[in-house]
């Protein structure tokens, strides 16, 4: 194996200091993969420059995939061959990002041979991230991971790899099972996680309360967010215990911000009045010992949020006010389908559902999925007097 | 070096949720009572059986080598059975029920240079894109910027010292795949200059009409280029957000000189108390300045500080600076308010002041 280190001044100053360096885990991929030695020599190259060197991705993949590799070659490549052709894949993460150390090192034997030991754990959206390799390596890389229980995740205009907290793992907040049910939903529609089909990306994320680890209000097209219907649980003695620790002041930092003023603290005593709750959740994380959501519990669904391209940036929107998240998820996977087909056939390329919603309005987009308008899933009625009424339908 | 292909499956999908839960979460899932954070980066999970279950989390830079998760592997096998997680922002915890294994695990984790912390009212792991490493659209590095800032930052990861939780995040370009926008600081590199229209690449590889209908301002027209289709921008509405790019590689924006970095403040994506925000303009632009970015350092970690000195407990950068209004925001700070933090996209309006709600301030002298 040929050595081709370089020289890399800039990157190097990016070893020191006390956060972990991206540089010293391209330099341990570098010292045995000449890939890797490349990828240091350009960044080095980017840094000097104030400038990247990758093209525009081709379209690159394995046999009867349309999603989940991400082509990418550079534009010097005279200068660094080993990573002319550098793709990236996208493998779909244990539900929770839980593994056995026997898992992670399988996964780690692929890459080392076949690719240039270099990963994100996580990417943005969840994936197991392979950073980098040839295109007549996707193949057998794709062969060995299958072999190895893994499958690849999504790219391009499909259902991009859903994601989880925790949840019932290790998280006594949630109110719902987050990894049994993104688990049910991942495999039941594996097609269009693996072969683009939709106007854009559409993306799933499960929170099991709503203090939403996964930010799926900010990042799913679809987000499905834990709470409960009934009366916060209240542990009195944890109450009293909470309120004789050092620093406890109830009634400026639990009472005085509770955002529906909802609370009450006499000095001894802690009220709720639950009907006027809004299941914000930051009572419960302050005194997690003495109080926890209720028993009734299971979720809201929202849709629409996404990145700014190309409207502007989105939250999403209550669709759902409360439902049970349960197994077989029937009434979960019937939404979907309804959104799915709505927004494949009127959606324009590029659009994501949440522009879509915007541009047909809610209300032509609950008639069509053949969902009730309820007052939830508005901050107000409107204000605007220009209404489409129609007569016909009454 | 083409391998061998063995069989070939499709559409398995993940490994089963309970295939790499360790063994106290089989026995206890959905089963737990109450947690506890120990001691910064230590967090204890009793579950109703009184199982207790007991999680370290670490710093992983996102970019990392094979050869440090098979040093991740050889410390859960060391120390904890074998299991362990990441977290939704790329930390690594490491799943214990022998509470004596946790502080030699944080021994051996500092020595091998990933420090132990990031709960409770903390600073954790930048969330962050790919940058020059790898994207063809960036305006900046991501694992440069975010490496920079975290060593400065670092004693807020270690502590739990500030008034709430604060949660950065970092994108290379407007398209941010991180979704920064609902950050207590997203730091997002912009490009500032037209795309530049390959004239010889266009025609081939792109379709115009496609093209023309991909910028959101309609900024570009079809227009004949030396006898060939191709386009031109109209200069004046044009935003710089790079939606030509993604569908046409001949319209490139990176530029060297004048790419470089914004920063918004005041997002959240949880739901406790208020209800979550978008991040709002803080700063429009800062130069590149690699490798380590002094300036952007600086201007985050000013924000910090202010944050830090002046928010009450539990409240969130965004809370805070509702409570105090925008223009002491500003003014504490020392950050320049100009035209740049005025709105003028699709719901501009929304965010002009339409009272007279205002807190003023007598007259000097
Ligand atoms: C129009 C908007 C977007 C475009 C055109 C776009 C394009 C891209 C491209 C070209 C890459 C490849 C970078 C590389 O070569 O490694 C990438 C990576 C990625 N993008 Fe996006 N992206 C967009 C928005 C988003 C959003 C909003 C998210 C998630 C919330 C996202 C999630 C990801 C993920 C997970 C990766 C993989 C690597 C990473 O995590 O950085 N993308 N995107
Ligand atoms: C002390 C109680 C809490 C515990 C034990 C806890 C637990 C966790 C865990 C385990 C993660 C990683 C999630 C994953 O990777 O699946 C996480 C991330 C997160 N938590 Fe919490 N959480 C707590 C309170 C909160 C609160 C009060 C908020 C909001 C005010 C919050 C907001 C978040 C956010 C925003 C993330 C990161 C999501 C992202 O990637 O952007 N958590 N938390
Ligand atoms: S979203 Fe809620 S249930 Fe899920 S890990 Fe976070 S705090 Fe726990
Ligand atoms: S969950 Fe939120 S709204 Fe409900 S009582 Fe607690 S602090 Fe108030
Ligand atoms: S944010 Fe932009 S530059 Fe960064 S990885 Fe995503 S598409 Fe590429
Ligand atoms: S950068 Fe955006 S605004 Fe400018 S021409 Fe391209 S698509 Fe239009």
């Amino acid at each position: 194996m040929a050595d081709k280190k370089k020289p890399t001044p800039k990157l190097d100053e990016l070893e020191k200091g006390p956060w972990p360096s991206f540089v010293k885990e391209m330099k341990l991929s570098a010292e045995t993969n000449v890939a890797a030695q490349d990828l240091l020599g350009i960044l080095e190259r980017s840094y000097d420059e104030k400038i990247g060197h990758w093209k525009h991705g081709g379209i690159v993949g394995v046999k009867g995939y349309g999603g989940g590799i991400i082509g990418r070659y550079n534009d010097i490549p005279q200068d660094f061959p080993e990573i002319a052709e550098f793709h990236t894949i996208r493998v779909n993460q244990p539900p929770g990002w839980f593994y056995s150390s026997d898992a992670l090192r399988t996964l780690c034997d692929i890459w080392e041979k076949h690719g240039s030991g270099l990963t994100n754990m996580h990417g943005s959206t969840g994936d197991i991230i392979f950073l980098g390799t040839k295109t007549t390596e996707l193949e057998p890389i794709f062969s060995k991971l299958t072999e190895a229980g893994f499958d690849l995740g999504g790219s391009g205009s499909d259902m991009r790899t859903p994601s989880a907290c925790c949840g019932m793992a290790r998280c006594e907040w949630a109110c719902y099972d987050t990894l049994a049910a993104v688990y049910n939903i991942t495999m039941t529609y594996q097609d269009e996680l693996h072969r683009p089909a939709f106007p854009y990306k559409f993306k799933i994320k499960m929170a099991g309360c709503p203090n939403d680890c996964v930010a799926s209000i900010a990042r799913a097209d679809m987000s499905i967010i834990g709470t409960w219907r009934d009366s916060i649980q209240v542990d009195k003695d944890q109450v009293t215990a909470y309120a004789s620790g050092p620093n406890r002041d109830i009634a400026r930092d639990i009472v005085g911000k509770c955002p529906s003023k909802c609370m009450g603290w006499d000095g001894k005593n802690l009220t709720i009045d639950d009907s006027n709750c809004v299941r914000c959740m930051h009572c419960i994380n302050a005194m997690p010992k003495a109080l926890a959501p209720g028993k009734d519990r299971g979720a809201t669904i929202l849709v629409g949020s996404k990145a700014p391209i190309i409207e502007g940036a989105l939250l999403s929107s209550v669709l759902i006010p409360f439902i049970k998240i349960e197994p077989p998820y029937d009434d979960i996977k019937e939404l979907i389908q309804a959104m799915w087909e709505l927004w494949g056939e009127n959606g324009k390329n590029r659009e994501r559902i949440g522009e879509f919603i915007q541009r047909i309005g809610l209300g032509n987009f609950l008639e069509q999925i053949g969902l009730e308008p309820v007052p939830e899933m508005v901050s107000q009625p409107r204000t605007n007097p220009y209404v489409f009424y129609d007569i016909k339908k009454g | 070096m083409a391998t061998e292909i063995t069989t070939r499956k499709t559409d398995i999908g993940p490994p089963h949720y309970q295939k790499y839960l360790p063994p106290v979460i089989q026995k206890n899932y959905g089963k737990w009572k109450f947690h506890e954070i120990l001691k910064p980066g230590v967090l204890l999970h009793v579950a109703e059986s009184g199982d207790k279950l007991y999680s370290v989390r670490a710093a992983a830079p996102r970019l990392t080598s094979t050869k440090t998760i098979r040093l991740f592997a050889e410390l859960a096998d060391q120390f904890c059975g074998g299991y362990l997680r990441y977290t939704s922002r790329n930390n690594i915890e490491f799943l214990l029920t022998d509470e004596k294994q946790i502080a030699p695990l944080i021994e051996r984790l500092k020595k091998e240079g990933y420090p132990v912390g990031g709960m409770g009212p903390s600073i954790t792991n930048i969330v962050h894109t790919q940058g020059w490493v790898h994207c063809h659209s960036a305006a900046s590095d991501a694992s440069g910027v975010v490496k920079s800032v975290m060593d400065e930052l670092f004693p807020h990861f270690e502590k739990m010292d500030l008034p709430g939780k604060l949660r950065i995040a970092f994108a290379c370009c407007l398209n941010m795949c991180g979704a920064v926008h609902c950050s207590d600081i997203a730091i997002l590199a912009v490009h500032r200059t037209l795309p530049k229209i390959n004239k010889e690449a266009l025609p081939k590889m792109c379709e115009i009409p496609t093209t023309v209908a991909s910028c959101p301002t309609g900024a570009i027209r079809p227009k004949m280029t030396d006898g060939k289709q191709s386009v031109e921008i109209i200069e004046e509405q044009c935003m710089y957000c790079g939606n030509c790019f993604t569908v046409c590689p001949a319209m490139t924006l990176a530029d060297a000189e004048n790419d470089g970095l914004s920063i918004w403040v005041g997002g959240k994506v949880s739901n406790a108390r208020h209800e979550p925000m978008f991040s709002k303009l803080a700063i429009p632009f800062i130069p590149n300045n690699p490798p380590r970015w002094p300036e952007v350092v600086a201007a985050v970690k000013n924000i910090v500080d202010v944050y830090a000195k002046n928010a009450s407990k539990y409240e969130r950068m965004g809370e805070w600076i509702e409570r105090i209004g925008w223009p002491r925001f500003f003014k504490l700070t020392g950050i320049e308010f100009t035209k740049y933090h005025i709105d003028d996209f699709r719901h501009a309006g929304e965010s002009y002041k339409r009272s007279t709600h205002l807190k003023h301030t007598p007259a000097e002298g």
